[in-house]
């Protein structure tokens, strides 16, 4: 039983739904407000979704700042696994763990509503029990969902295989080479825009995104984490 | 120690797309102002400050910006000071 940490901001709002994901697929999952230092030897950190701080200055431009994520910043390093959704990738953006940044929508309205996205890597820890190619329905509700990065960085996320989800049949915010989600070149940390915690059964509209809750647990090895984990004393017994 | 105000500038760069900047030059043109070739949105913020001189006070204000008022990924700031 993998220990997932959900971090609570002041603002996230998809943290309850985020925790339930990951107990469904069998994880021991806690929260963890954002003003706590330690990550109490957690696997796998999740940052959910919502409007941390209100969004104020730029999304995630100020959680980013709050106590945990050095801890998180430190558990990443390690080779530690990090999921991002929506707020939570943009603010791994803003920290710096994943690169480029997630701008205003191209047609400028908040956007909540299903998508579609292509499965594009299976080599990460949070798409290991997806086919490769395979095409989600996943729902997405925000504003500032538009990855940019420049060019060079673009062309390297594609070369090194870390656009990890694309939209497919349309792209409903503009975003670069149409990417959905990606992976820092460790691929140990991740970052979604869709919720795939918003369909986890049936009864939710769907279950494409119990999957990824379940390759969590599943406790696939990235390259990076294996031989790095146990150098830190923040995974004893791992 | 001297009080100084800091207006700092923060713009979208300028090889982006800025959606917001779009929409109201489209807008002006609805309006019949048709000079308008481009329009482009930022923030504007002002701080005030106490720094031993000038200098200082701007060193200190890139630092801000570079650290969190601007996204060094997306936008470029500039940083104008005076004595208060």
């Amino acid at each position: 039983m993998r220990r997932v940490a959900v971090v609570v901001f002041p603002g996230s709002n998809c943290d309850a739904d985020t925790l339930h994901a990951a107990r469904a697929a069998g994880c021991e999952a806690y929260f963890l407000w954002h003003r706590e230092r330690d990550v109490r030897q957690a696997d796998v950190v999740v940052l959910p979704g919502g409007f941390s701080y209100g969004d104020y200055l730029r999304s995630g431009a100020i959680a980013r700042f709050s106590p945990v994520m050095a801890a998180v910043a430190e558990h990443a390093r390690a080779g530690g696994q990090v999921l991002g959704i929506c707020n939570g990738f943009q603010i791994l953006c803003e920290a710096g763990l994943l690169p480029g940044a997630l701008m205003r929508n191209a047609g400028l309205r908040f956007l909540s509503r299903p998508v579609w996205v292509r499965v594009e890597e299976t080599d990460t820890p949070f798409t290991c029990l997806y086919e490769h190619g395979e095409v989600l329905e996943l729902p997405i509700a925000h504003g500032d969902g538009r990855y940019a990065a420049d060019p060079r960085t673009a062309a390297e996320l594609e070369a090194r295989g870390q656009v990890v989800w694309r939209y497919v049949r349309d792209n409903p915010n503009g975003s670069t080479n149409d990417i959905a989600g990606i992976c820092n070149a460790g691929r140990n940390v991740v970052g979604i825009m869709p919720h795939p915690e918003r369909r986890i059964a049936p009864v939710l509209g769907g279950q494409d995104g119990a999957r990824l809750f379940l390759s969590m647990e599943a406790g696939h090895a990235t390259q990076h984490a294996v031989g790095v984990r146990a150098v830190g004393d923040r995974h004893p017994g791992v | 120690m001297r009080a100084f105000r800091v207006e700092v500038r923060v713009m979208p760069r300028a090889t982006l797309l800025d959606p917001q900047g779009r929409a109201v030059e489209h807008a002006l043109h609805a309006l019949g102002f048709g000079e308008v070739t481009a329009v482009r949105i930022g923030k504007h913020l002002i701080l005030d400050v106490t720094a031993p001189s000038k200098d200082d006070a701007a060193a200190r204000a890139r630092a801000m910006c570079d650290r969190l008022l601007a996204n060094p990924v997306t936008e470029d700031y500039s940083v104008l000071v005076e004595a208060a």
